[in-house]
């Protein structure tokens, strides 16, 4: 079990009174797993990639993250995070951006990095673009930029928050697709947070429906597609099926 | 610091190709159009005297501008040293204070909340007002001098500075969290370098102003600077002169700005 969530609530201090962004969540993440989360806005999905990856911590109910607290796993460099918007450094070409997580407390003269730089960005689809500025590169090349440079230490988990949210849906159909393919080549752990039913349904093995606020499992929906999903599996009944259950437990939800 | 300003250099590399063909048509529209313009300015102030029949010892002409740029340009030049040192001196001094105030501002609130406002009181005195007060504390040397320069420099580097320190990208901010970077890490790899744009908007103000700084500091307690000089032959109706070294000033201003602009083309160059 690569991540393991018990009874987690997190309440933040508000000006208008505290708010309970997550309340008695519980959620079990297997090794090699692609589980989406999905929920209605500001109902605390991003609270808990944070919650994992130890930007953030519970009030009460405890985080495992591959056997230990979630703070092991980010000084030891297990847990990739890709934010909703790439988060480039705009000084530093594609491939200096890339190199970042090595440069930073000399993680690549302690470690022998899983895969070069220059290997990555052509994995994401970026051979050639290795001396581009962020600002000359597309907000979907940005986004692959980002997925490379979280990829870079070889992190066994990779936590991904609307990693696809501000594309354009021809961006995102083709970024879905080299997502799967980047999985199936890393085989890392992915938690991938999305607003998008069919994006959680073609991606993921295992889709966990959340409440409004506090946010907690209502429903967790196995998808059993046929691996690896290749688009056309979007326009068959199973998909629609799925969808459409998925559609129903967010209309209880709210 | 220098640390950071080493790695932005090192780091920035963009297609040679695509800032050389840019460069001629850039060059010819910076230089070329103001010089123009000035052109323009000037033989407009020839034409207005000659029409108004104005007295040399009120506005002088044009030429006799030049000639007293020429014949007295050893004078001129003896006294551009002392002004070029202490606005070169306080451009230092204030904008090091600044960087160095704002750094710790970002990092410590309780120091912002306390010392923010003590800062822009000082701004809001007149800086003529302050300019005698410095020399009786400071003397008659370069101190005083430096001293007004670095104060016209500080404010606008400092509110310029924070709010660059503060610009920094949250996700890119989140990010160092997540990769256990340490606070000078993170500052290194992502405020300082976020900062230099807003560093460098300042330092074209404070280029120009820290020679105005300067040049109103040696209106009092000195000899020697332009600022003496243009009081000097204010007082004497020595007009020609007067406005030749109000062109000397201006042109050291000037070549600051330039300085300062050609630096941030080489250090900012994501910003293009």
């Amino acid at each position: 079990m690569d991540i393991v969530v018990r009874d987690v609530s997190m309440v933040f201090p508000a000006s208008a009174g505290p708010v309970r962004a997550l309340g008695n969540l519980s959620l079990d993440v297997q090794s090699g797993e692609l589980v989406a989360l999905i929920g209605p806005s500001g109902c605390g999905k991003s609270t808990l990639l944070r919650l994992i990856a130890d930007v953030v911590q519970p009030t009460s109910g405890t985080v495992e993250v591959r056997g230990g607290p979630p703070a092991r796993a980010r000084v030891a460099r297990e847990l990739g995070f890709v934010f909703q918007h790439p988060g480039l450094l705009l000084w530093r070409d594609a491939l200096a951006n890339v190199s970042l997580p090595l440069e930073v407390g000399g993680w690549g003269r302690r470690h022998q990095a899983p895969h070069q730089p220059a290997e990555l960005l052509e994995l994401v689809g970026l051979k050639g673009f290795e001396r581009a500025f962020p600002r000359q590169l597309s907000g979907g090349m940005q986004q692959r930029v980002a997925i490379a440079r979280a990829l870079v230490t070889g992190p066994p988990i990779l936590l991904m928050d609307e990693p696809f949210g501000a594309l354009d849906e021809i961006t995102r159909d083709h970024m879905n697709q080299e997502l799967l393919r980047i999985w199936a080549a890393t085989r890392t752990t992915i938690v991938f947070v999305t607003h998008s039913i069919a994006e959680a349904v073609y991606l993921a093995s295992r889709v966990f429906v959340f409440s409004p606020r506090p946010g907690r499992v209502i429903e967790e929906v196995a998808i059993d597609l046929p691996s690896p999903r290749v688009p056309a599996v979007k326009d068959t009944p199973e998909f629609v099926r799925h969808t459409a259950a998925l559609r129903r437990a967010l209309a209880q939800a709210a | 610091m220098p640390g950071g300003v080493d790695t932005a250099q090192s780091e920035l590399t963009i297609p040679a190709a695509a800032s050389r063909a840019g460069a001629g048509t850039v060059l010819v529209r910076r230089l070329l159009f103001p010089v123009i313009a000035i052109a323009a300015l000037v033989l407009l102030w020839d034409v207005v005297i000659r029409i108004f029949s104005v007295p040399p010892y009120v506005v002088p002409t044009p030429a006799s501008v030049g000639q007293a740029l020429v014949k007295e340009r050893a004078r001129l030049l003896d006294n551009s040293i002392p002004t070029i040192l202490e606005s070169l001196g306080g451009f230092a001094l204030g904008n090091l204070v600044a960087i160095a105030a704002a750094i710790a501002f970002v990092h410590n609130r309780t120091l912002e909340r306390v010392l923010y406002p003590v800062a822009v009181a000082v701004r809001t005195l007149p800086i003529v007002a302050i300019a005698p007060i410095f020399v009786l504390m400071l003397g008659n040397g370069y101190a005083p001098k430096i001293a007004i320069a670095a104060l016209i420099t500080f404010f606008p580097t400092l509110v310029n500075m924070v709010e660059g320190l503060e610009s920094a990208d949250p996700q890119a901010m989140e990010l160092m969290h997540v990769l256990s970077a340490s606070r000078t890490e993170a500052f290194r790899y992502v405020r300082w370098p976020s900062s230099l744009p807003y560093l460098f908007s300042a330092m074209r103000i404070a280029s120009t102003s820290s020679v105005l700084g300067a040049l109103v500091a040696e209106w009092i307690g000195t000899n020697k600077g332009l600022g003496y000089l243009i009081v000097l032959t204010t007082y004497d109706f020595r007009t020609a002169l007067l406005y030749a070294a109000m062109v000397m000033t201006s042109a050291i201003a000037l070549a600051f700005f330039f300085l300062v602009s050609i630096l941030e083309w080489v250090l900012v160059r994501w910003e293009r």
